[in-house]
């Protein structure tokens, strides 16, 4: 058992955190079905510019905690406040980022981009003009009157990022946004993230179910123990200097020692997860 | 297989058509052993049909008949797909009212339509509307139960995603649920432009005075098998032509859909 790292954040005259999950707890069925608790009582806190990666098993509850926090998903029981207020409903500060494609296949990718904006009421032709240099600054600008289907995997992520950060989000919430991507395309993706994250830094809860992108990008990271009752097993912080390139700090000996403390508690969830014996 | 070109297509396509009227003619026109193998009585010959065709153009009576079975099917269509996509959204919004009218609209679906015929001309007379109706229980359908399945599998992640940029229920409809209905109620276009026409032409042959489908019931009435066959010629036609319209307007309207594999 891994003693969870409790910073004191009730001081008087702290600021409240971007987000905080305290006991929260998942569970799904009830009434006739028997009830699965996917995430055992759990608290996670968030700081205002912390990038936080949560690493653990594919399909272990990570995205469920995720979803509370953007108020897709209510707690079986907990509570999530973001900035100290308690959430009711969607999560307005915050941005999520999905792992499936969340564009709409009937809109160009400067329209894609464009509507996060004209929802809140911008003008359209303000709107389409900082869609333009938001598709420029993920890279795409050749790419604006393209549609979804017209777009690689990568392309389509990209859209997706610009759709997001246009909007200025406090909290971006990013669930294995880069997971159906190949290597050398995460990897790209990751710099672009951080490139774009080191302006304005805000909070980000990112879920990973790959070790190194966590470490490669975070300021902390948390890994979880395989469902049901998931929970987490252990809380480490990421001391490599920014500015950070993914691809190169991989090369870091930092890195390494890293990654070899995390993976050793990491290891044997894996192992579960799979219905294995811990090796 | 690989795809042949274009032309070639085209040559291959056109002998077939040779083919069959070439068969046809034989058989109507030369006596093989004394007797006709399809006599002219029952079959009629394709230099007749294409000489009553010529006959029906040249002497314009034909146009009446084509713009009224042309109105038929434009409002049987319109008036049918309004209230498809009124019903469908009305159905796939509101869970309850969907279940208390399944049966109904199962009941109602499952109803062969000819048998309304003879309804709607006590109801509506023997003009077009008679013939509008039974066009719009066959359109209506086929649009309310894609409009239905396109408001109800609009993708979770993408609606999700729309909630979270913070659309309200009126933006969601409008760039969400209604291009995702469009887009199943145009994949069902072909097919619902086509029973658009099915209705105006089976409701003309039951009982009309103007129209292909009345066409084809006079020339039928009178034994006239070369004015069936040419009535019939001149609805394939028109069905084609029509058919060449609802794909230029779904070009236009659904640029944004990946090609089927197939055309690529």
């Amino acid at each position: 058992m891994v003693v969870l790292r409790v910073i004191e954040r009730d001081a008087p005259g702290a600021k409240p955190p971007a987000v905080a999950l305290e006991g929260v707890s998942i569970a799904y069925g009830g009434g006739s079905q028997p009830v699965y608790e996917a995430v055992a009582p759990t608290t996670l806190r968030v700081a205002e510019s912390e990038f936080v990666a949560i690493v653990g098993p594919t399909g272990c509850g990570k995205s469920t905690l995720l979803n509370a926090a953007a108020g897709l998903l209510k707690p079986a029981s907990g509570a999530v406040s973001i900035f100290g207020e308690p959430l009711a409903g969607l999560n307005g500060k915050a941005g999520y980022l999905f792992q499936q494609d969340a564009l709409m296949p009937w809109k160009t990718a400067l329209e894609n981009v464009a509507i996060a904006l004209e929802v809140g009421g911008v003008a359209s032709s303000d709107a389409r003009k900082q869609a333009k240099e938001w598709l420029g600054r993920v890279g795409l600008a050749a790419f604006a009157d393209r549609y979804p289907h017209q777009l690689s995997g990568g392309q389509r992520k990209r859209v997706g990022l610009a759709q997001v950060l246009i909007r200025h989000p406090k909290i971006l919430l990013m669930d294995e946004p880069f997971g159906p991507l190949d290597a050398q395309t995460r990897q790209i993706m990751g710099t672009l993230l951080l490139e774009l994250w080191a302006a304005d830094r805000k909070a980000v809860l990112f879920v990973t179910h790959d070790l190194e992108e966590a470490i490669a990008l975070a300021d902390r990271v948390v890994i979880m123990s395989c469902g049901p009752k998931a929970r987490i097993i252990g809380d480490h912080t990421i001391d490599l200097p920014r500015p950070r390139d993914v691809s190169e700090v991989r090369l870091d000996p930092r890195f390494h020692a890293l990654h070899k403390a995390i993976w050793s508690e990491l290891r044997d969830e894996v192992v579960k997860a799979y219905g294995g014996a811990p090796a | 297989m690989t795809p042949i070109s274009r032309p070639k297509l085209l040559a291959w396509q056109v002998l077939v058509a040779a083919i069959v009227l070439l068969i046809w003619h034989i058989g109507s026109t030369v006596p093989i052993g004394g007797t006709y193998l399809l006599p002219k009585f029952f079959f009629s010959t394709p230099g007749e049909v294409i000489a009553r065709i010529w006959k029906l153009f040249a002497g314009g009576q034909i146009w009446k008949h084509l713009s009224i079975t042309l109105s038929e099917t434009v409002l049987a269509f319109l008036i049918g797909s309004v209230g498809g996509v009124l019903f469908g959204f009305w159905f796939a919004r509101k869970p309850t009212v969907a279940a208390v009218f399944d049966p109904y609209v199962k009941m109602a679906n499952a109803l062969p339509r000819v048998v309304l015929a003879p309804i709607f001309m006590l109801w509506l007379g023997l003009g077009i509307w008679s013939k509008v109706a039974l066009g719009v229980t066959l359109v209506f359908f086929i649009v309310f139960f894609n409009v239905y399945q396109g408001v109800k599998e609009v993708s979770s992640v993408v609606l999700a995603n729309a909630r979270l940029m913070g659309m309200n229920e009126r933006q969601l409809f409008r760039h969400v649920y209604w291009p995702s209905a469009l887009s199943w109620m145009f994949s069902s276009l072909h097919t619902s432009v086509g029973f658009a026409l099915v209705g105006a032409v089976v409701g003309e042959y039951l009982g009309s005075a103007a129209g292909l489908g009345y066409l084809i019931h006079e020339a039928e009435g009178v034994f006239d098998v070369t004015g069936v066959f040419a009535g019939m010629v001149i609805l394939a036609a028109f069905v084609l032509f029509i058919d060449w319209l609802v794909t230029l307007i779904e070009n236009r309207l659904l640029v944004w859909r990946p090609q089927p594999a197939s055309q690529a």
